[in-house]
C-alpha cells in the first residue's frame, strides 16, 4: 500500500501541535511503525467478520431510571476554569 | 525479616496476632522510604492515609470481622482512580488530577480491608514496555538498577520484587502485567477480558485493557482475585458470571494436563531462553503434564494488529484530555484550537503522541477500511487460532518475553524494537484470554518469566498450574539483593 502519511493533516485531526523541529524526528519513527503495520495488507481476510470485542458481548440494557446523583460541584472543582457552573474556554463566537 | 513473607503468610501472621496491620504498615512504609529513593517505583506515597486505614483494619479484626486480606498493605498502579488521591497515569496531563472517586477494584479491595500505601509508577497512559515514558522518570529494576523493570506496570512489578509491598494492582493491554512481572521475577496475572471491572481505570485501548494482580506467588494472586473479580454494572464490558473461589483448585494434581507449545513462538527462540523453557517443561512433565506442539498460524500478525487497534482506540479515548474539564491546560490560549493543540502538545509525551497520531491516521477517512477494519478481521483470525488450539490442549506455554530486562535507552530510540518486547503477550489481549507470568529461572543474573495462557475464564486452572510449579521450584522465592539490604 502506498504510504501517504500527511503529518500536518493528522496532527490537526488529533489536535496536537507539532513544531517543524519535532516533525524531523516524528516522521521517520512513524514511517517505521507504518511499515511494520503494512504487513496486514498482505493478509487474506475475505469473508472474515471484523472483531471489535474479544467476547461476543451485547450491550446490557437497564431500566430507564435515574441512578446518578448530581456531582457537578465535585467534578467542576477539578476544571482549569469554571464560572456559573460552566466550563470556560476562549471565546468562540464574536 | 517480615518482607520475606508472602501475602498468604502475612495474612496468617495477622490472624495469629504476630503483628498488627499498623505495625505492618509502618514496616512497609519504612522500606519504601529507604529503598524507593533509588528505585522510583512509587509516584505517590499515601503514608498518613495508610496508617488511618491500618488502624481501622486492626479495629475490624478486634471485632472479629477480618477477612483474608484485612490489614494487608497494597499499592495501586497510578492508572486506577483513587478518591482524593492524585491519579496521574504517569502523565504531565494528569499531574494535577486528584480523582473524585475510587475505581471499582479500589473500592472492592478497600472493602476487603486492604491498606493502600501509595500509587505506583508506570509508562505514560500505560503506553510502553520499559517504564521510560513516565513523566515521573523511569522506575528501575531492583535486580539491576541499570535495567528497565518492564512496562507499563513497571512500578508495581519493581515494588513487589523489592518487597516494598506484598502485592500491587496493575493493568495489561498488550502485556503490561506479564512482561514487567517476568522482567522483575514475580508472578503477574492478566485475567480474562471482562473478569475484573474497568470502571475508574483510565482507558487506553478499551477492547483490550484488563486490570490484574502482581504478587510473589500464585496463591497470593488467587487470594486477591477472589475479592477483585466480579460483575460491575458500572462497566458495560464487565461479564456477569459467578466468581469461583480461586484458591479451591490450587492443590489439584496436574496429572493429565495438556500443555501446548506454539511452534511459532519457539521457532526463533534464543538458545539460552529455549534452555530455560526446556527445564520448566521437564518440571511440568514430572508433575503429570503432557506436552504437545500446536499451531497458531496467524500469531505473527499480533504485533501489527495490536499497533493498529490499540492506537486507534487510544486516539479516541485520549481525546477527552482537552484542557477543558480537568488536567493540564496550556497558558494563555489565544483561541479554542490553540487551547486544544498546545494543551495536548505540551502535556503528552512523545510515545503517547506517536500512538495518537497513528490511531488518528488509521481511523481517518480513506484509511479506515484498509487499516482499522483489516486489523479487526486479522484479529479474528488470531482469536480463531486460539479457539482451535484450545480444543487440543488446556493451556499454552511460552516465554513471557523474548528477552530478560534490557538496559535503559537500549530500545527507547526505536519504537518498533520496543513493541516487539510484547511479541508473546499481545495475542492474549487480542483474543481476551487470561494469561499468567511466573518466575522460571535466570539468564545473565536477571529473571526469566514463563507465560501460561488459558481459555476464557480459566484463571483457576492457570493459578493451579502456577501454584503446583511453585511447590516444586524456588524461582519465585528468589529476591533481588537490594530487597535484603533493609529489614
Amino acid at each position: 500500500m502506498s504510504f501517504d502519511f500527511d503529518l500536518d493533516r493528522v496532527a490537526h485531526l488529533a489536535r496536537i501541535l507539532v513544531t517543524p523541529e519535532e516533525k524531523q524526528t516524528i516522521v521517520p519513527r512513524l514511517e517505521n511503525i507504518m511499515q511494520m503495520i503494512d504487513q496486514l495488507q498482505e493478509v487474506d481476510t475475505t469473508d472474515i467478520v471484523p472483531m471489535a470485542s474479544p467476547l461476543d458481548q451485547y450491550q446490557r440494557l437497564r431500566a430507564d431510571q435515574i441512578t446518578e446523583t448530581d456531582h457537578h460541584e465535585r467534578y467542576q472543582a477539578l476544571a482549569p476554569k469554571v464560572a456559573f457552573d460552566l466550563y470556560l474556554v476562549p471565546q468562540v463566537i464574536e | 525479616m517480615i518482607y520475606k513473607n508472602t501475602l498468604a503468610a502475612l495474612s496468617r501472621g495477622l490472624a495469629e496476632k504476630k503483628f498488627s496491620s499498623e505495625e505492618l504498615t509502618h514496616y512497609y512504609l519504612a522500606r519504601i522510604a529507604t529503598l524507593d529513593t533509588e528505585l522510583n517505583s512509587m509516584i505517590t506515597v499515601t503514608a498518613e492515609q495508610a496508617l488511618v486505614e491500618a488502624k481501622l483494619a486492626d479495629q475490624r479484626r478486634a471485632q472479629g470481622k477480618a477477612g483474608a486480606l484485612t490489614g494487608i498493605p497494597i499499592a495501586h498502579k497510578d492508572i486506577f482512580c483513587t478518591n482524593q488521591v492524585r491519579t496521574s497515569c504517569g502523565s504531565k496531563m494528569l499531574d494535577n488530577f486528584v480523582a473524585p472517586y475510587d475505581a471499582t477494584i479500589v473500592t472492592r479491595l478497600k472493602d476487603a480491608g486492604m491498606v493502600m500505601l501509595g500509587k505506583t509508577n508506570m509508562d505514560e497512559f500505560a503506553m510502553g514496555s520499559s517504564n521510560e515514558t513516565s513523566f515521573y522518570g523511569p522506575c528501575k529494576n531492583p535486580w539491576n538498577l541499570n535495567c528497565v523493570p518492564g512496562g507499563s506496570s513497571g512500578g508495581s512489578s519493581a515494588a513487589v520484587a523489592a518487597r516494598l509491598v506484598p502485592m500491587a494492582t496493575a493493568t495489561d493491554t498488550g502485556g503490561s502485567i506479564r512482561q514487567p512481572a517476568a522482567l522483575c521475577g514475580i508472578s503477574g496475572l492478566k485475567p480474562t477480558y471482562g473478569r475484573v471491572s474497568r470502571f475508574g481505570m483510565i482507558a487506553f485501548a478499551s477492547s483490550m485493557d484488563q486490570g490484574g494482580i502482581m504478587a510473589t506467588s500464585a496463591e497470593d494472586i488467587a487470594l486477591v482475585l477472589n475479592e477483585m473479580a466480579g460483575f460491575d454494572e458500572k462497566d458495560s464490558t464487565s461479564v456477569d458470571i459467578p466468581v469461583p473461589d480461586y484458591t479451591a483448585e490450587l492443590n489439584q494434581s496436574l496429572q493429565g494436563l495438556r500443555i501446548g507449545l506454539p511452534e511459532q513462538y519457539f521457532r526463533d527462540l534464543e538458545p539460552s531462553m529455549a534452555a530455560v523453557m526446556d527445564t520448566t517443561i521437564q518440571e511440568l512433565k514430572k508433575l503429570g503434564a503432557t506436552i504437545h506442539t500446536v499451531q497458531l498460524p496467524n500469531v505473527n500478525l499480533s504485533v501489527p494488529v495490536y499497533y493498529v487497534l490499540a492506537p486507534a482506540e487510544c486516539s479516541a479515548n485520549l481525546s477527552r484530555f482537552d484542557g477543558v474539564r480537568y488536567g493540564y491546560r496550556c497558558d494563555h490560549p489565544k483561541d479554542l484550537l490553540d487551547l486544544y493543540q498546545r494543551t495536548r502538545a505540551e502535556a503528552f509525551g512523545a510515545e503517547v503522541k506517536r500512538r495518537i497520531l497513528i490511531g488518528t491516521y488509521v481511523l481517518s477517512a480513506g484509511h479506515y477500511d484498509a487499516y482499522y477494519i483489516q486489523a479487526q478481521r486479522a484479529r479474528r483470525l488470531i482469536a480463531n487460532d486460539f479457539a482451535k488450539v484450545f480444543s487440543e490442549v488446556d493451556v499454552i506455554l511460552s516465554p513471557t518475553s523474548p528477552n530478560v530486562a534490557f538496559k535503559f535507552g537500549e530500545k527507547a530510540q526505536d519504537p518498533v524494537s520496543m513493541y516487539l518486547s510484547d511479541i508473546y503477550t499481545i495475542a492474549a489481549n487480542l483474543a481476551g484470554l487470561p494469561g499468567i507470568s511466573i518466575p522460571a529461572g535466570f539468564l545473565h543474573n536477571l529473571p526469566v518469566g514463563l507465560q501460561l495462557v488459558g481459555q476464557h475464564f480459566a484463571e483457576s486452572r492457570l493459578l493451579n498450574i502456577a501454584h503446583q510449579f511453585q511447590q516444586v521450584t524456588d524461582w519465585h522465592n528468589a529476591m533481588p539483593k537490594m530487597a535484603t539490604t533493609v529489614d
